[in-house]
C-alpha cells in the first residue's frame, strides 16, 4: 500500500533540500519575524480544545490516495506537506510547528465523511487541507459545520456554494470561463462553439455557464453543439464525426479523467490536429498533470485556461517549481490544483497570525483579505466569499507536456460563486 | 440537421460514421474475447479481465521505453513485439492465479466472482503501487498515429484501421484454436460433460489451466492495443468491464460467433445512436434494449444446445 503516512502523525521534520527551496520563500506581508512560542499563551490562543500544544499544532490532510482519485489528489498531498516543511522551516506558526494527521478518503465519498470527522472530533484538529472533487466535499460539508471545523479545498470547481466553514483556494467556474471565451472570440475571432464535457455536475454547470456567456454576452456568436459523455467513455469517434458536421470554430472540452486521454488520442487520430488550421480545442479540465497521461504530442496547440501554469515565470514560481521538484523529484509536474493546495497552509498561516489565535471563528473572521504576495501564480486574495481573487491565464500545450502562456487577465478577477445572469 | 450541408459532405460523414461504428465492433470484440473464452467455455466470472488488460497495457508501455532508450531506430516496431510480451505476460499470470484461486473455486462459480473482484483489487494497487497513482503515457509509433485521407473528405484514422485488423486476426486464431486443434476440442468436450471428458483421458485440471492462461492472455493483446485509443493508469481496466460483459452475456455464453454478433449489433446500434442522440442517452437506450432482449431471451443471442 502506497497509503504508509495514514494514520501516523508525522513530525515535520525539513529535509535539507526543502530548506533551501523554503528559504526562498520566506517573504510574506504577514510574517511577523521570530515569532516566539512564549509570546502566546496556548491557553489564549487555543480556547475551544484544538490540538495545540506549547510547541506544536496539529491540522489534517484528506485526500485520495488509494482509488481512482489517487491519480488526481497525489499532487495536492504533496503541495500541501511542501508549504507545511517550509512553514516549519521558517519556525512554523505562532512558534509552534506544524504537524500533520493524514487520512485517506480512498476515493470513497462516505470514507472521506468518516475520516472528517475523526480528524475534528478524535483529533481536534486546528484546520483540513482537503478533498478534491465536488462529491467529496459535499460529502463533509455538513461534517466540518456541524463541528466547526475549517478546511482549505484546492481544486476548481463549479461554484454555487460558499461555506462558513471553507476556504476555496481554487477558481470558481466563472473565473476559470468568462476570461477564456472572450480571449479566445477577440484573439482568435472565433463565432462558434461545441460544448462537450463528461457527464456529472462540474462539466454540465460549467457549460451551463459558458453557453448563457457565450449567448448574452458574446456578440454574433453561437453554440452549435452540446454532449456529455459518461465518465470513463472511451470512444469520441462518433462525437468527433458530429464536430466535424457542425464545423464549429472552438472545441470546448471539460473531459475527465481516463476519457480524456482517449478523446485527445482520437481526435488526433481523426486528423483534427490543434496546431494546424481547423477549430481551436479549448479546455479547462487539462493540467501539466493530465498531459502526463495523454502524451504531449497527442494534445500540442490545444489552449488550456486555468489561473496557473508550471511554466510561470515569476520569481515566486521559479522558487515553489525548484523547491517542489527538490521534495519529490526532478520528473514530477506540477498542475493548477496542486498549487492552489499549496496555497492552503499558507493562507490559513496568514489567517492565524492575522487573528492571533487559531480558534476557528477568529480564524474566519480574519481570512477576508488575507493577502498572499508569495503565491507562485502571483498575488491572491481571499474574498468575502471565501473564495480567492486570482488571475486567469491561457496556456498553449506543447509537444514536452508544459503550457505555454499566450495570455493572462490584466487585473484579478473576483470570484462569484453566484453568478446573476448565468443561472 | 442535414438542410445546410451538400450530399457529397453528408455522403463523406456518414461514410466515416460507418468506419467509427466498425472500429467500436473490433474494440468490443478485442475487449471480450478473453473473457468470452474464460466464461463462456469454463464458467468463470472473471471480474480481473479488466486489470489483465491493463497489465499488457503496462508492459507496452515498459517495451516502449525499452526501445526508445536502447533501440531508439527499431521504434517503430516496437509495437508488435509489445503485444506479444502482453500476451505472454498476462498469459502467464493468468496461469499463476487459475492455479493458485480458480481451481479451487470450480464447484462454486459464484464465488469466483467475489474472488476475481478481490483479485482485481489487489492488481490495482500493485499497479499503483508499482507504476504510480498517475495515468502513464504510452508513445506511439508516429506512422501508427494520424489518419489516412481516403478522398478530400474522408480521413480514416490508422489506428483504427490497426485496432480492426488485430480484431480479425484474433477472432480467426481463436477460431481455429478452438475448432482446429485439440485443445478446442478437449475445452469443448469438457464444457459439455466435465466428469465424462475426464473419463475419457482429457487432462481437465491443465486444459482448464491453459484455457484462463489464453484467455488471460487475448486480453492482454487488447490492452496493449488499447494503449493506443485510450489510458493506461491503475484503474483503467474499470472502464472496460462493464462493456465486456455486456457483450458476452448479451452474445451468448459459451458462443463465440454469438460474441461477435453481439459485438456487431451493441457496437453498431451505440454508434448511430450517438451520432443521433447525446453520448449518455445513447449509453442508456443501448442498454435498456439489452436489458429488454434478455428478459425475452436469457440465455443470449446464440446459446449451445447442450443436454443438461
Amino acid at each position: 500500500m502506497s497509503n504508509e503516512n495514514s494514520d501516523n502523525k508525522v513530525n515535520g521534520v525539513s529535509r535539507r533540500a526543502v530548506l533551501a527551496g523554503g528559504t526562498a520563500l520566506t517573504a510574506s506581508l504577514f510574517m511577523p519575524k521570530n515569532l516566539r512560542a512564549q509570546d502566546f499563551a496556548t491557553a489564549d490562543i487555543n480556547t475551544t480544545g484544538l490540538a495545540v500544544t506549547d510547541d506544536t499544532v496539529t491540522i489534517g490532510i484528506l485526500h485520495s490516495v488509494t482509488g481512482t482519485m489517487a491519480i488526481s489528489e497525489t499532487g495536492s498531498v504533496q503541495a500541501e506537506k511542501l508549504a507545511i516543511e517550509q512553514i516549519n522551516a521558517q519556525g512554523g506558526i505562532l512558534g509552534r510547528k506544524i504537524e500533520y494527521i493524514q487520512e485517506d478518503g480512498a476515493s470513497d465519498w462516505p470514507t472521506f465523511a468518516e475520516k472528517a470527522r475523526k480528524l475534528l472530533v478524535n483529533d481536534k484538529v486546528a484546520s483540513v487541507m482537503g478533498c478534491w472533487t465536488s462529491a467529496s466535499r459535499k460529502a463533509v460539508l455538513p461534517v466540518f459545520e456541524q463541528h466547526n471545523g475549517f478546511l482549505y479545498y484546492p481544486t476548481f470547481y463549479e461554484g454555487l456554494e460558499q461555506s462558513p466553514n471553507v476556504i476555496y483556494t481554487g477558481q470558481e467556474a466563472t473565473q476559470q470561463i468568462i476570461a477564456g471565451l472572450d480571449w479566445v472570440n477577440q484573439t482568435k475571432g472565433a463565432k462558434s462553439f461545441y460544448l462537450l464535457g463528461s457527464d456529472y455536475i462540474w462539466p454540465r454547470t460549467s457549460n451551463k455557464i459558458a453557453r448563457k456567456h457565450i449567448e448574452n454576452f458574446m456578440e454574433d456568436c453561437k453554440v452549435v453543439g452540446e454532449e456529455y459523455y459518461p465518465l470513463g467513455h472511451t470512444q469520441f469517434n462518433s462525437v468527433i464525426n458530429k464536430i466535424r458536421l457542425r464545423k464549429p470554430d472552438v472545441i470546448y472540452a471539460i473531459v475527465v479523467g481516463g476519457s480524456n486521454v482517449a478523446f485527445y488520442k482520437q481526435l488526433k487520430a481523426a486528423g483534427i490536429d490543434p496546431t494546424e488550421e481547423g477549430p481551436i480545442v479549448l479546455t479547462i479540465s487539462v493540467t501539466e498533470d493530465e498531459i502526463r497521461g495523454i502524451g504531449g504530442e497527442n494534445i500540442e496547440g490545444s489552449y488550456a485556461c486555468m489561473k496557473y501554469f508550471q511554466s510561470l515565470e515569476n520569481e515566486n514560481n521559479i522558487a515553489f517549481v525548484k523547491a517542489f521538484k527538490e521534495m519529490w523529484g526532478e520528473d514530477i509536474v506540477i498542475g493548477d490544483v496542486t498549487q492552489a493546495a499549496y496555497l492552503g497552509p499558507w493562507l490559513w498561516k496568514a489567517a492565524v497570525e492575522k487573528a492571533g489565535s487559531f480558534d476557528v471563528d477568529k480564524v474566519r473572521e480574519a481570512s477576508p483579505g488575507i493577502e498572499l504576495t508569495t503565491a507562485p501564480e502571483g498575488y491572491v486574495k481571499v474574498h468575502e466569499n471565501h473564495h480567492l481573487w486570482s488571475k486567469t491565464r491561457v496556456g498553449r500545450a506543447q509537444a514536452d507536456g508544459q503550457y505555454e502562456v499566450v495570455f493572462e487577465t490584466a487585473e484579478l478577477v473576483e470570484p462569484d460563486p453566484f453568478p446573476e445572469g448565468y443561472q | 440537421m442535414f438542410a445546410d450541408y451538400s450530399m457529397s459532405e453528408l455522403g463523406a460523414i456518414f461514410a466515416m460514421q460507418g468506419f467509427a461504428g466498425l472500429i467500436l465492433f473490433s474494440v468490443f470484440v478485442l475487449m471480450a474475447l478473453g473473457l468470452a473464452i474464460i466464461f463462456g467455455q469454463m464458467g468463470v466470472i472473471n471480474m480481473a479481465h479488466g486489470e489483465f488488460m491493463i497489465l499488457g497495457a503496462y508492459v507496452t508501455y515498459l517495451t516502449s521505453n525499452v526501445f526508445a532508450d536502447y533501440m531508439p531506430a527499431l521504434f517503430g516496431t516496437y509495437f508488435f513485439v509489445a503485444m506479444l510480451l502482453a500476451f505472454l505476460a498476462s498469459g502467464a499470470l493468468g496461469l499463476l492465479v487459475e492455479w493458485s484461486l480458480i481451481r479451487h473455486l470450480y464447484k462454486r462459480p459464484l464465488d469466483t466472482l467475489l474472488a476475481t473482484w478481490g483479485l482485481s483489487l489487489i492488481l490495482q494497487q500493485t499497479y499503483r503501487s508499482v507504476f504510480g497513482a498517475r495515468e502513464v503515457g504510452v508513445s506511439i509509433p508516429d506512422w501508427m498515429m494520424g489518419s489516412l485521407p481516403l478522398t478530400d473528405l474522408i480521413e480514416i484514422p490508422i489506428n483504427g484501421i490497426f485496432v480492426m485488423v488485430l480484431a480479425v486476426s484474433i477472432s480467426a486464431a481463436v477460431y481455429v484454436m478452438m475448432f482446429r486443434s485439440t485443445w478446442g476440442k478437449q475445452v469443448r468436450a469438457i464444457n459439455q460433460n466435465r466428469v465424462m471428458a475426464g473419463a475419457v483421458g482429457i487432462n481437465t485440471e491443465w486444459t482448464d489451466r491453459l484455457t484462463f492462461g489464453i484467455g488471460c492472455g487475448v486480453a492482454g493483446v487488447a490492452g496493449s492495443a488499447f494503449t493506443m485509443i485510450g489510458s493506461t493508469g491503475p484503474t483503467a481496466g474499470q472502464l472496460y468491464i462493464v462493456d465486456t460483459f455486456l457483450v458476452v452475456v448479451f452474445g451468448g455464453a459459451g458462443s463465440l460467433l454469438g460474441t461477435i454478433a453481439s459485438a456487431f449489433s451493441i457496437s453498431q446500434a451505440q454508434s448511430i445512436m450517438e451520432f443521433f442522440l447525446s453520448g449518455s442517452m445513447a449509453k442508456v437506450l443501448t442498454l435498456l434494449v439489452v436489458v429488454g432482449i434478455l428478459m425475452i431471451r436469457p440465455q443470449g443471442l446464440f446459446s449451445l444446445k447442450l443436454r443438461k
